[in-house]
């Protein structure tokens, strides 16, 4: 497994670009979800670095082999990177024995790299099934399974979990992961689930409008988005306007430490996930009327009267309209511009 | 919930037509083999002449078969996969062999002369003309099939071709597979085309025992023998147009992205000129030559309307008849399951693909022997057209009633109506798209039918197909020509119909070219 670097990658279909000029670095070993609404261009990202298609510009490097490069273009069946399709795509006139063994040599077919392959994915025992006698889950053990049996340096995954129902999802999607990892595969993953990837993956690079707006690691990610589309492709937003002063933000639920937040004073907008505003203990806080409620089981969504502003915030218990509610702010926020 | 309801007594009785239908042919063999005995067919068959005709039939069978499933899959990959130039119109121009009967291009080419006569040009000839019946099916599978196959192959490390054929050809199977069964089947049963370029098979030789030699025994253990092939073939036909691969996943739905031919495709754009030249623009230039410049040009044409309006004559009724058939057929089916409905269903795809020319014989030995009042009436011919093309009908309004739920039946029931009143008022007219495409198509192929209405039409009836086929008898080129392209354009009509239907509207807006 080895590192994979893109560099000013460019592609469009003759209208304009979908991909404007992506850089991104992957180390070895590790697993990055790529994160962005439909049509951003993820997908083509993805299947540019397979070799599905040439790019316009740029270049893609394995570890020392360049892939992509202006007047380079290894074919994809050359450039031994694992494809996992949306819902797997398993070839039905196959067995799942024939599936995994399709990209092996005859000579790593009579070494055992099927029935080894077939046991690291929990399908021992399936071999002589047809795709169609597969569950949904089976049927992407099988596909990652083809895809890992060449021992390929990298995997990409299209929002491989698109087509399982949402029980199911998170359930293989943990299990595919597990797998992953323990191969030491260094892999791609597509998602616009937020949750898939922060929940799978090392590295979290977002994507939007075909370029890469941000990659890091999760939680930075979370906590210090680049700017407020990131922050909202992320997760759920409270942003509140506010007075920056010495490390601080004022805002209607008052003071908020924002680090690296500017000495001199001006006006921001200032963003804090749902979680972070509380009940606050007796006594302290800041006084909000209860405007509505929406009950979602684990936790309530509260719609709140603040400084003249409604506010949506998310309460662990329920909360009567007119009442008024103590809340505080915990941890800190990040200031926009 | 649509259970196992037992079907209504009329239902049963409709669904016991087919196996009347199927019995008419094997029973008129059975019959005149069992009053030969068994010395009899011996030595009626055991002869070089009846090896002669196997090999010829099956040589004839097996090449073209051949050789329209490879031209065909590979314009479908042109057309369905590759940056094709104008592709939106290779398509349809692929499909227009269809909407000349096989009869008509064979005359066109043999009346060049013997070069495109005999095996070799029968071959040829009728290669171009089975084609589209390869070429369309291939094509919707083709477009069917989820891309992201073959790119998991490449990532697997296969190249391009190799990928075509471990992963596209086997999914292909079964359209390729129902494709060349039709062909074959089309190509035992073929007569009229067949004559005309003095290629001697079963058929040929069935028609001129029972028509120049009067000799029925013979004609029928021939028969015999040419069924022994046939049903094999509309079996295999029959079951794999109920088998497919299972469809595990929805192909996403992303932009295709077209193989580019590069320095290929002008050679590939010739290709397709040539195909369309030799299928479809030079037996119809042949025929415009012979109007305008035959010795016979003119002879007869004031013939024409009367024979259009016979065979309208003939399509209208022998549309309504067969559609009459298939409507309880399908809805048997569809609503209430079960052996028989099954069965009864699918029966008339086996009698589809048995020869029009025993279909006819067996009607017309079953009408002297058990009915001799209706013998030589036009009433037998409208009941063999109903054999022929009942699958037709069926496949039409199948499609219709897919879409409309048993429920309808049963709200109807609910709201006090009896069985069969509830079924004409809430069922019934929704399978009307469906049985006005079934009177339409059968109407038009019994237009352009030619065997079983040149041995079965009264004395006198005169049709379009009839009429031609008297011309070139007398090689009066330039008198059958008219009636040639008459029959052409009234094909040209659900051919371009079906073919849009499958396979898009040719349009000239660019972006969808991508």
């Amino acid at each position: 497994m080895s590192v994979l670097r893109i560099e000013g990658v460019r592609k469009s279909y003759g209208g304009p670009d979908v991909l404007t000029g992506v850089d991104l670095t992957l180390p070895s070993g590790a697993v990055m979800a790529l994160l962005g609404t439909s049509g951003c261009g993820k997908t083509t990202l993805l299947r540019l670095i397979a070799g599905f298609e040439a790019a316009q510009a740029g270049r893609i490097v394995l570890g020392e082999r360049v892939l992509e490069a202006p007047g380079i273009h290894i074919p994809a069946e050359q450039r031994h990177i694992g494809y996992v399709p949306q819902e797997g795509t398993l070839f039905p006139h196959l067995t799942v024995a024939a599936n995994v063994g399709f990209g092996l040599t005859r000579a790593e077919r009579r070494a055992g790299r099927v029935a080894e392959a077939l046991e690291l994915t929990g399908l021992t025992g399936l071999e002589a099934r047809y795709p169609s006698d597969l569950s949904g889950g089976q049927q992407q053990r099988t596909a990652l399974a083809r895809a890992l049996a060449p021992q390929p340096g990298l995997i990409l995954l299209d929002e491989p979990f698109a087509a399982l129902d949402m029980a199911l999802r998170r359930a293989v999607c943990a299990d595919v992961v597990a797998l992953l990892r323990a191969n030491g595969a260094t892999a791609i993953l597509v998602t616009h689930d937020p949750q898939e990837a922060f929940a799978s993956a090392d590295l979290v690079a977002v994507m939007r409008r075909g370029t890469i707006a941000q990659c890091a690691d999760p939680a930075t990610l979370y906590r210090a988005p680049v700017d407020a589309e990131v922050a909202r492709l992320t997760g759920e937003t409270i942003f509140l306007d506010a007075t920056l002063r010495d490390g601080r933000a004022e805002t209607v639920l008052g003071a908020v430490r924002v680090p690296a937040g500017a000495t001199c004073s001006r006006k921001a907008s200032v963003l804090l996930r749902p979680e972070q505003v509380r009940v606050a203990e007796a006594g302290h806080g800041v006084a909000v009327r209860v405007l509505s409620q929406g009950f979602r089981g684990d936790h309530t969504l509260v719609s709140v009267e603040a400084g003249g502003k409604e506010l949506t915030i998310r309460l662990p218990g329920l909360a009567e309209a007119g009442e008024t509610l103590h809340l505080q702010v915990v941890g800190a926020g990040v200031a926009f511009g | 919930m649509g259970g196992r309801r037992l079907p209504p007594l009329w239902l049963v009785l409709t669904g016991a037509i087919p196996f009347a239908l199927v019995i008419l042919p094997v029973g008129y063999v059975a019959l005149n083999a069992v009053e030969a005995g068994p010395s009899g067919i011996l030595s009626d068959l055991i002869r070089p002449y009846t090896l002669n005709l196997l090999v010829n039939t099956l040589v004839l069978s097996v090449s073209v078969t051949f050789c329209a499933g490879a031209i065909a899959t590979a314009a479908a990959w042109c057309t369905e996969r590759c940056d094709l130039p104008g592709r939106r119109w290779w398509r349809l121009a692929t499909a227009l062999p269809l909407a000349m009967p096989a009869y008509v291009s064979s005359f066109a080419w043999s009346s060049f002369g013997p070069a495109f006569q005999e095996m070799g040009g029968a071959i040829l000839i009728l290669t171009f003309y089975s084609v589209p019946l390869i070429y369309l099916p291939v094509c919707a599978a083709l477009r069917s099939l989820d891309p992201n196959f073959e790119d998991v192959a490449r990532s697997l490390g296969l190249g391009r071709w190799r990928s075509f054929g471990r992963v596209v050809l086997p999914q292909l199977a079964p359209a390729l597979g129902g494709g060349a069964l039709l062909v074959a089947a089309h190509m035992l049963a073929e007569f009229g085309a067949l004559s005309f370029l003095r290629v001697e098979t079963f058929t040929t030789a069935i028609f001129d025992q029972y028509t120049a030699e009067f000799n029925n025994q013979t004609a029928a253990l021939l028969s015999g023998v040419l069924l022994l092939i046939c049903i094999p073939v509309a079996l295999a036909e029959a079951s794999l147009r109920r088998r497919r691969f299972a469809r595990i996943s929805r192909g996403s739905a992303r932009r295709r992205v077209p193989i580019r031919l590069g320095r290929l495709a002008p050679f590939v754009v010739l290709g397709f000129v040539a195909l369309t030249l030799l299928g479809f623009v030079v037996p119809l230039a042949t025929l415009g030559f012979w109007m305008w410049r035959g010795h016979s040009t003119g002879t007869g044409i004031g013939d024409l309307g009367q024979a259009l309006l016979t065979s309208l004559g003939y399509a209208a009724p022998g549309a309504v008849l067969t559609t009459l058939l298939a409507v309880p057929l399908v809805v048997a089916t569809t609503y209430f399951r079960g052996r028989f409905a099954t069965l009864s269903d699918r029966l008339p795809y086996l009698v589809h693909g048995l020869p029009g020319i025993v279909v006819a014989l067996a009607a017309v030995a079953v009408t002297i022997r058990f009915a001799p009042a209706v013998y030589g009436s036009s009433f037998v011919v409208l009941l063999v057209y109903a054999v022929l093309f009942l699958p037709l009908a069926q496949s039409a309004v199948r499609a219709s009633a897919a879409l409309v739920p048993g429920e309808f039946t049963d709200v109807a029931r609910s709201l006090g109506k009896r069985p069969l009143a509830a079924f004409v008022l809430a069922t019934l007219p929704n399978l009307l798209p469906g049985i006005g495409a079934a009177l339409a198509l059968v109407g038009l192929q019994v237009m352009r039918e030619l065997t079983a209405t040149l041995l079965l039409a009264p004395a006198g009836v005169v049709t379009l197909a009839t009429e031609f086929w008297s011309y070139t008898s007398d090689r009066a080129y330039g008198a059958a020509a008219p009636f040639a392209a008459a029959l052409v354009l009234i094909s040209g009509v659900p051919v371009y119909i079906f073919t849009v239907r499958t396979l898009g509207v040719p349009s000239l807006d660019v972006t969808e070219e991508l």
